[in-house]
């Protein structure tokens, strides 16, 4: 049960794009496509997953730790750790994905390099180790599989988010749109009707 | 004088936000007054001239196929630094943009002027370019906050002038799309003017 409490709070309530302002780069620049969005969403949802999980591991089995005998807190090296683990993992993705399952790295490929600098990954990583969710329950610190599921969720709102808009832009590319608002302008206006729908969902969890 | 002119295309003709549309989780995430707004550009102002000089003088030095990774640790050490002292110091701001200060690590505009313009310009001009684009971000994310404040709020800079609630929509997620939007549009507005 409260794993889908957990699913339902990250794809809709704190949709990654639309209420917590993480990923938008991706959600503005690969959007013009519903198949590309597509793509990108499914990687996202890979990598984040992946990124999650060894980012937990690190905070919690390398930052906070005993270190020759003596009790250690380095939790101020996430930054520097975390995004260089990222980094690091979508190379690793890449030449795995490539070896063994060249369709899918065709479909794929060209989205992991953009990901690593996608700030969905690194929010989201440093997201569940700092912060507390309740979840119905008392507050707590998310476990490792909370934390993956809840990351997880948040590439799969990505995804409904960058899908709904995608389909919105490639409808606005046969409309007339005045001079200054083409491009970024309408796109921007557009992405705030969609949040203005999603705050819709705000309450129900 | 030739030097000065990094300093003013960064504010006007390659402003972050408004012509290079660099940076929009921060610019969206942290605008919901204009002192917030003011906070997130100075943090990213500090971060993006420190790094801007040491990647001019370590560029160099640092091999070709390694320099995305060499750059971001680089970053990755004065955002850190940026954490510290920004916790010291203001910690009520910082309380505030929580999460999207340790998040200036993966903001295209820095990474992206190291890999432009730092890796093949003076330590001098780096650092007048880190100005000039830190400039202009800051107004942006100042204007957005200021607009954001004013018609959500009804205070400018958290100083309120009437006493009623203001159009709360416009401090919740939609106004940051919806008022960035139309900020845009008067920036392309004034400047097809200028061209024509």
């Amino acid at each position: 049960m409260e794993y889908i409490i957990i699913i339902i709070t990250a794809v809709f309530v704190n949709n990654v794009v639309l209420s917590q302002f993480l990923g938008i780069c991706p959600f503005l620049g690969v959007s013009k496509k519903i198949s590309t969005a597509f793509g990108m969403s499914l990687a996202l949802v890979l990598v984040m997953g992946l990124a999650t999980l060894v980012t937990y591991l690190i905070q919690n089995y390398v930052l906070i730790n005993t270190w020759f005998g003596e009790k250690m807190d380095i939790t101020f090296m996430q930054t520097i750790v975390f995004i260089l683990v990222i980094a690091a993992l979508v190379q690793m993705v890449e030449i795995i994905l490539k070896k063994i399952n060249p369709t899918l790295y065709q479909a794929l490929g060209i989205f992991l390099p953009l990901i690593t600098t996608n700030c969905a990954v690194l929010g989201a990583a440093l997201i569940v180790v700092t912060k507390q969710f309740s979840f119905g329950a008392e507050p707590h610190m998310l476990n490792l599989a909370e934390s993956v599921v809840y990351s997880m969720s948040l590439a799969v709102g990505f995804g409904v988010a960058i899908i709904l808009f995608a389909g919105m832009r490639e409808q606005m590319e046969l409309s007339n749109v005045p001079k200054s608002l083409k491009g970024t302008p309408i796109a921007l206006i557009t992405a705030g009707l969609l949040a203005l729908a999603f705050m819709g969902f705000q309450g129900i969890v | 004088m030739s030097k000065f002119k990094y300093l003013i295309e960064g504010i006007v003709k390659n402003n972050p936000t408004f012509v290079l549309v660099l940076g929009m989780c921060p610019t969206l995430a942290t605008t919901t007054s204009a002192m917030n707004g003011m906070g997130m550009g100075a943090a990213t102002m500090a971060v993006l001239i420190c790094s801007n000089m040491v990647i001019s003088l370590l560029a160099p030095i640092i091999p070709d196929k390694v320099r995305i990774p060499c750059y971001i640790v680089v970053i990755a050490a004065f955002v850190t630094v940026v954490q510290f002292v920004m916790q010291a110091f203001t910690p009520a701001l910082y309380e505030t943009l929580g999460i999207f200060i340790p998040l200036i690590v993966v903001n295209c505009i820095v990474l992206g002027r190291a890999e432009a313009f730092a890796n093949k310009h003076s330590v001098l001009e780096s650092a007048l370019d880190g100005i000039g684009i830190g400039i202009g971000f800051t107004i942006a994310l100042t204007c957005i906050g200021l607009v954001r404040e004013v018609l959500g709020n009804l205070s400018v800079f958290d100083h309120k002038f009437a006493s009623s609630d203001g159009m709360l929509v416009f401090v919740l997620a939609p106004g940051a799309f919806l008022v960035l939007g139309y900020l845009m549009v008067i920036f392309n507005k004034i400047k097809g003017k200028k061209n024509a």
